[in-house]
Formats: C-alpha cells, sequence, structure tokens
C-alpha cells in the first residue's frame, strides 16, 4: 500500500472513531456527574442505548413541518461528522486537513447550527423560536472567539491548515504566553458551544432557561437520536480540537503502528481527564443568568484577541 | 463551590438496593411484545404529566431521581418533551381542564409507547370521586392505560417497581 493510501485509510479511520467514540464521552461525564451527586449512575455505555432505541421509533412529524424539518437531522449529523473529519486524533498529517482548514470547520459548525436554527422556527412553536433567536445571539459572540483564539495558534504556525497547526505546536519548545491567552479563551468557548453549564444546561426541563434543547424539542425517533449524536461528537470534537492545539505530545507524526497505537491512548486520557474536569465544573457551578452569556463570551474574545497582541508583542521575531 | 465537591467528594455512593415493592401494582393493558419490552429495558424516557394532582405524587417522583432511589441506574430518565418520551406517567384525576392536553400529550408520543397512571387518584380518581363536576373520569377512561400504581402517594420504591414492571412485564 502507497503511503498516501495508508494515510487516507488512517484518515477515515479517526473520523469513524470521532463519530463512534462521541457517545462514550457523554456517557462517561454522565457517570462522573452522578457519581458526584452520590448516586450510582446510568451505566456508562446508556447513551449508546438510548440512540439505538430511538432509531427503532417512529419519527413523528409536526403539521406544519417542512422539508426543512425533515432535511435539519441529515445535514446537522452530515456536516459535524465531515468538521470532526479534519481534526487530528491520533495522527498530525492529514490527508483530508487540505479539504477543509480550521475556517472551513468552524463554518461548517455554523452551517448546522443554521439549519437548526431553521427548524426550530420551522414548525412554529414558542420555544423553537425562542431557542433559535438565542442560539444566534449566542453564536455571533462564540464563534469570532473561537476563530481569534485558533488564529493566535495559526499566526505561530503561519497556516490556518490544522496539521501544520499541530504539527507547530508539537515542536515548541518552551511555552508561549500566547498560547495560555487562547487556551483560555478556547475553553470558555467549548462549554459556550456545546451548550454546558454555566451557559446552557443539557438535562434541564425547563423550557425557559432552555437554548440549543428549545429547538429540538418536536424531533423525534431517529431524527432525535442524528441530532444527539450530532451534538455528541461536537463535544468531542471540541475536546479533540483542544488536545491537538494545546497539549498535542504523544500523537504520532508518521503512520506506524506502534506510534498510533501510542497515540490513542495518550488521546483517550486526555479526552477522560477533559471529561472529568468538564463533570467537576458542571457540579460545583450554577447556570449563569441568560443576559451574563454576552459578558461571558466577550471575555473569551478579548482573552483571544490579548493573545493574538502577546503573540506580536513578545514572540514575533524573539 | 469548593464546600459543594468537598461533600460529593467524601460522602460517597448513596444508592440503596431498591426494596420489595407492596400489593400496591396492577398491571391492566394488553401485553407488550417481547422485543418492545427488551428495547426498552435498558432505556426508557418517561414525560410526566399533572392531569389534575394535588403534587403529593410530584414530592415522590422527585425523590426518584435522588441519591437513595436513583432511578437513572436502571437506564431510566425524565424528559422535557413529549416527542422524546416512550412513557407517559400520569398524576391525579384527569380534570376538565387537562383532559385535551392529556390526549394531545398522548397523541404526541410516537409509537409504540406505554402508560402507567400513578397514584389512586390517577387509578380511580381517589377522594375527588368520579362524581365531581370538575372531573373528567380517570386516566383509563381517557387514554389506553399499561399499569396502575396504586398508594396515596405511592413511595418513590413502588413508583420504580412500577415502571419496571411496566417495561419487563412477563
Amino acid at each position: 500500500m502507497s503511503l498516501s493510501m495508508t494515510l487516507w485509510v488512517l484518515n477515515l479511520a479517526q473520523a469513524a472513531l470521532m463519530v463512534l467514540a462521541a457517545p462514550l464521552l457523554a456517557g462517561i461525564i454522565q457517570k462522573c456527574k452522578a457519581r458526584l451527586q452520590n448516586r450510582r449512575g446510568a451505566p456508562i455505555l446508556q447513551p449508546y442505548r438510548n440512540l439505538l432505541k430511538l432509531f427503532g421509533k417512529e419519527a413523528l412529524l409536526a403539521e406544519n413541518a417542512s422539508w426543512i424539518f425533515r432535511t435539519t437531522p441529515y445535514v446537522l449529523f452530515t456536516t459535524t461528522a465531515l468538521a470532526a473529519s479534519v481534526v487530528p486524533v491520533f495522527l498530525v498529517d492529514l490527508p483530508s486537513a487540505l479539504i477543509a482548514d480550521v475556517i472551513a470547520m468552524a463554518a461548517l459548525l455554523a452551517l448546522a447550527r443554521f439549519w437548526l436554527a431553521l427548524a426550530g422556527m420551522d414548525i412554529g412553536t414558542a420555544f423553537g423560536g425562542m431557542g433559535a433567536s438565542r442560539e444566534m445571539t449566542f453564536s455571533a459572540m462564540a464563534e469570532p472567539a473561537m476563530l481569534m483564539s485558533m488564529f493566535v495558534m495559526s499566526l505561530g504556525a503561519h497556516s490556518t491548515n490544522l496539521s501544520t497547526m499541530v504539527q507547530h505546536a508539537l515542536h515548541l519548545d518552551h511555552l508561549l504566553p500566547s498560547v495560555a491567552f487562547a487556551l483560555a479563551a478556547l475553553l470558555m468557548v467549548a462549554i459556550a458551544e456545546n451548550g454546558r453549564i454555566p451557559i446552557d444546561n443539557p438535562s434541564t426541563h425547563l423550557e425557559l432557561t432552555m437554548i440549543h434543547e428549545a429547538m429540538i424539542l418536536e424531533y423525534s425517533g431517529r431524527h432525535l437520536a442524528l441530532i444527539e449524536w450530532a451534538s455528541q461528537i461536537k463535544l468531542l470534537l471540541f475536546a479533540t480540537l483542544i488536545i491537538s492545539l494545546f497539549v498535542p505530545w504523544g500523537i504520532a507524526e508518521s503512520p506506524a503502528i506502534q506510534p498510533v497505537l501510542a497515540a490513542l491512548v495518550f488521546w483517550f486520557g486526555k479526552v477522560v481527564l477533559l471529561a472529568v474536569a468538564l463533570a467537576v465544573l458542571e457540579t460545583g457551578l450554577a447556570k449563569i443568568r441568560l443576559f451574563q452569556v454576552p459578558e461571558y463570551l466577550s471575555t473569551a474574545f478579548v482573552l483571544a484577541f490579548l493573545g493574538m497582541l502577546v503573540h506580536y508583542i513578545l514572540e514575533v521575531g524573539a | 463551590m469548593l464546600r459543594i465537591l468537598k461533600k460529593a467528594l467524601f460522602t460517597g455512593v448513596k444508592s440503596e438496593v431498591l426494596a420489595e415493592a407492596g400489593e400496591q401494582i396492577e398491571t391492566v393493558g394488553p401485553e407488550l411484545e417481547a422485543a418492545i419490552k427488551k428495547r426498552f429495558r435498558g432505556s426508557l424516557a418517561i414525560r410526566a404529566v399533572d392531569a389534575g394532582s394535588c403534587n403529593g405524587c410530584e414530592l415522590e417522583i422527585h425523590a426518584t431521581n435522588n441519591c437513595y432511589y436513583d432511578i437513572e441506574r436502571y437506564g431510566i430518565h425524565f424528559t422535557a418533551s413529549p416527542r422524546f418520551a416512550d412513557m407517559l406517567l400520569v398524576t391525579g384525576p384527569v380534570t376538565r381542564n387537562m383532559e385535551t392536553a392529556l390526549i394531545m400529550t398522548y397523541e404526541a408520543m410516537p409509537k409504540p409507547s406505554l402508560v402507567v397512571a400513578m397514584g389512586d387518584c390517577a387509578a380511580n380518581c381517589g377522594v375527588f370521586g368520579k362524581n365531581n363536576y370538575a372531573i373528567a373520569g380517570a386516566v383509563a377512561d381517557i387514554i389506553p392505560v399499561d399499569v396502575v400504581i396504586h398508594g396515596c402517594p405511592p413511595e418513590p420504591t413502588d413508583i420504580i417497581r412500577g415502571i419496571l414492571t411496566a417495561i419487563s412485564r412477563t
């Protein structure tokens, strides 16, 4: 098998891993949260069972639902899975990184969100429209912050290609202050983008406080399964993005068996650590008021911007 | 925040082994197919509807989620929308004001689905009585019911046993 062929196979394996392992991450977080509430909690594999059950149920359509409502779950799942396939998981050098860089990846996620907001408004319920308006308001502030924090990394790497950026991060010989700012900003954005506490509560039953959940209240059966799966993939995508850009140590640089296996173990360990940290954070914090979310997100943007300034002041030419 | 986390870490798991149920659970609906039961055994989403209850039953439902009873360990969770739900948990006698809402909620659930009537009021209108001007009837008079959990209010143990009976009835 030629080298480029091997790379493509590994790339596909990586994409499949992201899609298939995503529910596991959700299960680990749920288990950790249950333990922190002194409960036994559902088994770690519970999200897989839930998805399997949902795929076997009928999918009901609201009376006024148009083709937008019907196609959204598929668009959402495809774009999210596609975005997940360009992030280096266990191998730096990815052929798919040439198809889509960081900007295209953020655009794919934005496309998914655009369709979800349309679907929320499509059925005409009060909560759907409210959720859509909230989601768009906050994403208008979250996306610049996310792009800005990743641009700090691209400035050092002189590229927006994710493989090149990870390669650059891997060979940094000392810690850079700009990277610390970018990391803080991306962590804050990741929490907001995935609708976790303190921005949104994924397990809430109160329609008035919902952001993401409010848009999907009318979905059922396989549609709901695809949407839930997509949001689990998105969480894993952000976790992997943070790991690969900021703590890439252990990731394989050549497609040989041994480094790839070691990289897999490293990646899994780091994802589990992030999951535990998220569970602890969600147990210790309360949801912030809706009107404080813009402040939270502008803090993330300012942090990313400071990272960029620090890069020019301290690191260029040094 | 640190105080909460410290308490969470040093208290340990408090979930108790589920006690045996009393004579409170009654199965009434037709038998479900084995395939459906098997599917719900590992994963069940419940939508609770208060059709006119005094909120005593709601307090007990709330208790099933706490760390002692921990209903989530059986793969059971409560949802925000009937579209996500596999089971309708109805409390209280069905008042005239809630009759339409209850029927709409039942129809909004994707099939296959189950209905559990919980508490004496849901079973036979309880202290409110069937001849009350404000009451349309017991839950079984409005929508088909699979399992009835008696008690005023039923204990959390009975609620969990009743729900498990509905999904793994032989």
